[in-house]
């Protein structure tokens, strides 16, 4: 049976108008001051947004997380913005914003709320007690901007060394080598950096022994075979069994977001693709997704069942390596053998549209690179048939095993309750039962119009996550089939001046067209000035790009929220009373990538 | 006497001299057929097939720095490697390899091989201890625990087989199977045995000292070149050992029905046995996860001890009764 899919009747999504919210929220607390965000700063992307107050912030937050019917019980993001090279301001603003982005899942509804700090006084009120997962965000903004926030459990920096001097995302910081003094590391300064590392239980509140014992500390990275990738843990433990853990993250920290305010809105795509490396263009597609909104280009529809059908061959990519590796983690060393061939295989057809493997790069402002190849149909079908048969075997080997089911039936579980406290998105969060996938719930780029369902678990255990993606990959063939049966004929990029590069043939016969294509290719497109987040369901959990432009040549603040992030802030909750084994399945199974924690 | 004694020490040379190309070569076995099973090449460039990749590792090994880390215990360091590779080449002292082959004809054997596997646990416990190094020392932690506790059944389960043949002997073992193998009655006491076996080699599934995945290396995380070797070494003449004991304690060791017998040498029977089993080590570590520690620990007080006892009252049940 051949499904028909028709992309021309697709709309993207489209949030509740901000009025009766803001009712709801003056209802309750009627003292709250909170101020629509003003037409200079031009929000394009639905999102109620609020100016409020630093003084009334805790307020807001217990209307917005208890108070409220239908709360807002999900922390999506926080982050900052160093207004002070910013031309279009409100009147509103001053010298950093802070902005929180937050989520209700009841409501299917997002609000953000900005709160403008001076120079004079960087501080304001943590929100931890409200969400748990805002103490990294709170110590990522402190460690990017050198805002303070008061009663924080621990703010100390995240992603940049302990010994690192100045706060990178300001914008009197330095971003080029050349603006820095060349690096180096003599011995004692080395010998400073080290020590800086050595792990102080005391900082953490963490006994060095209890009534009866002494507490082992072990240093589970920044290499381990396990980790996958640079990324380390110090575990507090009592014989083999975990009494607590700190995760360490920053080792990957590459400063994607500060290279997104020098680099062209075009040239920043290669970047995009590094962010969680697994991921190919599934990562260029909530960016260029963003930078379409705030240029208001509209993408054709071949275009958009090309991006469907390479992004669900990326997460089928991304799935089979974690399956493999998952499977290499509890002790099976085969499956990822095999899955490697199946990877194999996929890569090629991905190398056949586009050139390139893991980092094609290939999604373009408005549209995708090139048309796809002479013959893809047969490449595609070829595979759409061959992958569930292996999947079969895959079930057999891997989901059957006895052993396997011992090791991760029941272990590292956690609620559908404090998933969403703790910021869990994806697969992850499917696992424990709570039906809530982006493709479905805000359908974007034409995923209303494809016929899918939304695996889900039921224990949030490692063996459920596994099987969650193990039926996403299916589905994602089914999606893939789809487009294969329903591609539409026409361009595959938008006729638009902004797009980039722009369309060739009409560049040689008229001067309208010439010069805007000079202009994009030497200078880069200008984007109107506003303000935009716009989120996907990337392999990993919602990724959201969160773009300002000033109306120029590049961003002037990219805010990259991954998904890979609060994942592992998890941790600590989940492994406690694990021994060191079960810890190493959990691992596997939350399936992260640290460039998508770092970036 | 003197004659007698020089052809014993000719013997002895001949058979470390054969072990140990042996298990070098073992690596390469391994690699190749994992290889083939797991649908790639495995290592096909040094000489033809590659067969000549051990010896390229070998003298890459030779080639490496001795380095022993300065926070360790120096000579418990150095002495554990060689501890565990001798452990197990006293063993094969003990093993007919055909009707006139074999270093001593014990009438202890089967104690002597068992003493020896149990001192065996020295060596990794050492080394994870030596290192001072924390990975090294829950693998040490774990050998321990679980080397004791699989050695307990080990020695239960070949109790059948010294039931059945009366001798502790090896040599008069294989004889005692000239009409029939003990695997036929002793099909349980083998299946503890082989289990037990795979548990004191530190094989996958039971792996755990060493597990790459959790521990990084286990016990011999701090150890490199010849003494890693030392204990990569032990590791297969580890596996050659069990199937070896395997082989005599319940194939009939070089024993074969007639017509088989007479198409090749006692000997060579004896090694395709052996390699039978050997192959059997390789592909269990393909296929099987590891389970966790203490699953591990339960399975073996749990199921296999009460398993090895019952297997023996039976045994002794049936031959009182003169059934057997």
């Amino acid at each position: 049976m051949v499904i028909k899919v028709n992309v021309k009747a697709s709309n993207d999504w489209q949030m509740l108008q901000p009025v009766p919210l803001l009712d709801e929220i003056v209802a309750i607390s009627p003292k709250l001051k909170l101020q629509a965000v003003s037409a200079i700063e031009n929000i394009v992307d639905d999102i109620p947004s609020f100016w409020l107050d630093k003084s009334q912030l805790t307020k807001l937050m217990q209307v917005l997380k208890h108070d409220l019917n239908q709360p807002f019980d999900m922390c999506f993001d926080i982050t900052a913005i160093d207004e002070s090279e910013r031309q279009h301001q409100s009147s509103l603003t001053q010298d950093f914003t802070v902005s929180y982005h937050l989520r209700s899942y009841q409501r299917n509804q997002d609000i953000r709320i900005k709160v403008a700090l001076s120079n004079s006084d960087k501080s304001l009120e943590s929100v931890c007690g409200f969400w748990p997962n805002a103490n990294w965000y709170e110590r990522e903004v402190w460690d990017m901007f050198g805002i303070v926030f008061k009663n924080h459990p621990h703010l100390t920096r995240i992603l940049m060394p302990n010994t690192w001097q100045g706060h990178p995302l300001l914008k009197t910081h330095p971003a080029r080598a050349t603006e820095m003094d060349p690096f180096t590391l003599p011995p004692d300064q080395q010998d400073k950096e080290q020590a800086a590392l050595q792990f102080n239980p005391e900082a953490w509140g963490m006994k060095r022994q209890s009534k009866d014992s002494d507490f082992m500390f072990l240093n589970l990275g920044p290499n381990h075979p396990s980790v996958h990738g640079a990324f380390r843990i110090v575990l507090q433990m009592e014989g083999e069994e975990i009494v607590d853990c700190v995760p360490d993250i920053g080792y990957h920290h590459r400063g994607a977001e500060k290279m997104g305010e020098r680099q062209s809105w075009h040239s920043y795509i290669p970047y995009t693709d590094r962010i969680d490396y697994l991921g190919g263009v599934m990562n260029n597609f909530p960016y260029v997704m963003a930078v379409e909104k705030l240029a208001g280009i509209a993408v054709p529809d071949r275009a958009k069942v090309i991006r469907i059908m390479t992004a669900e061959m990326f997460r089928i990519l991304s799935h089979l390596l974690f399956y493999g590796t998952f499977a290499q983690d509890i002790g099976a060393l085969s499956p990822i053998f095999y899955m490697f061939i199946d990877r194999e295989k996929l890569f090629g057809i991905i190398e056949a549209f586009t050139g390139a493997r893991m980092h094609p790069s290939w999604f373009r402002i408005g549209g995708v690179a090139q048309d796809l190849p002479k013959g893809w149909e047969g490449l595609v079908r070829d595979y759409v048939n061959y992958l569930p048969k292996r999947l079969d075997e895959y079930e057999k080997m891997v989901m059957q095993n006895s052993i396997l089911k011992q090791r991760t039936v029941g272990i590292g579980a956690y609620s559908t309750q404090e998933a969403i406290d703790w910021g869990i998105t994806g697969p992850g969060l499917r696992a424990t039962g709570f039906s809530w996938d982006l493709r479905k719930q805000r359908p974007y780029g034409g995923y209303d119009q494809f016929d899918f369902e939304v695996p889900l678990g039921k224990n949030g255990d490692c063996y459920d996550r596994c099987r969650v993606r193990v039926e996403e990959m299916r589905q994602s063939i089914r999606i893939i089939e789809q487009c294969l049966n329903n591609m539409p004929e026409g361009p595959y990029k938008a006729d638009h001046p902004q797009t980039t590069p722009p369309v060739k043939d009409r560049t040689m016969r008229d001067i309208d067209t010439l010069i805007p294509h000079f202009l994009n290719v030497s200078w880069g497109p200008v984007i109107p000035a506003g303000e935009v987040s716009m989120s996907v369901e990337a392999t990993k959990g919602i990724m959201a790009y969160h773009l300002i432009s000033d109306g120029s040549t590049m961003s002037y603040r990219t805010r990259i929220r991954t998904p890979s992030f609060p994942h592992l802030q998890m941790l600590p909750l989940i492994s406690k009373g694990q021994m060191v084994a079960d810890l190493i399945a959990t691992l596997g199974s939350v399936d992260y990538v640290m460039a998508d924690v770092d970036r | 006497m003197m004659l007698e004694m020089l052809w014993k020490l000719f013997e002895i040379t001949i058979i470390i001299a054969l072990l140990i190309p042996i298990a070098a070569t073992l690596v390469w076995v391994e690699r190749r057929m994992i290889g083939i099973w797991q649908d790639r090449c495995g290592p096909n460039r040094v000489g033809p097939f590659g067969v000549l990749q051990s010896l390229a590792d070998l003298l890459k090994i030779l080639g490496k720095e001795d380095w022993i880390p300065p926070f360790s215990d120096r000579l418990v360091f150095v002495l554990a490697p060689v501890i565990g590779a001798m452990c197990v080449l006293m063993s094969f002292a003990v093993v007919p390899f055909s009707p006139t082959i074999g270093v001593s004809d014990l009438n202890i054997g089967l104690l002597f091989f068992l003493a020896m596997a149990s001192l065996a646990v020295y060596s990794v416990v050492l080394a994870g201890w030596a290192s001072n190094s924390k990975y090294a020392l829950l693998g040490g932690m774990r050998a321990a625990a679980q080397t004791v506790s699989y050695e307990v059944f080990m020695g239960l389960s070949v109790m059948g087989v010294v039931l059945l043949t009366g001798t502790f002997n090896l040599r008069e073992i294989v004889l005692a199977q000239a009409d029939g193998w003990l695997i036929q009655s002793q099909f349980i006491g083998f299946f503890i045995f082989l289990v037990a076996g795979i548990a004191e080699s530190h094989r996958l599934p039971f792996d755990l000292p060493e597990a790459e995945t959790e521990l990084t290396a286990g016990f011999h995380t701090e150890y490199s070149g010849l003494k890693f070797a030392l204990f990569f070494l032990g590791e297969y003449l580890g596996v050659t050992l069990i199937s070896a004991m395997s082989v005599v304690l319940f194939f009939g060791g070089w024993l074969m029905p007639e017509p088989l017998a007479s198409w090749l040498p006692p000997l060579l029977w004896f090694i395709i046995k052996i390699m039978f089993f050997v192959m059997f080590f390789i592909l269990l570590r393909t296929s099987l996860p590891r389970p966790r520690f203490d699953q591990l620990l339960k399975f073996g007080w749990v199921v296999m001890l009460p398993l090895a006892l019952v297997n023996l009252l039976v045994t002794a049940i049936l031959r009182l009764t003169g059934v057997l």
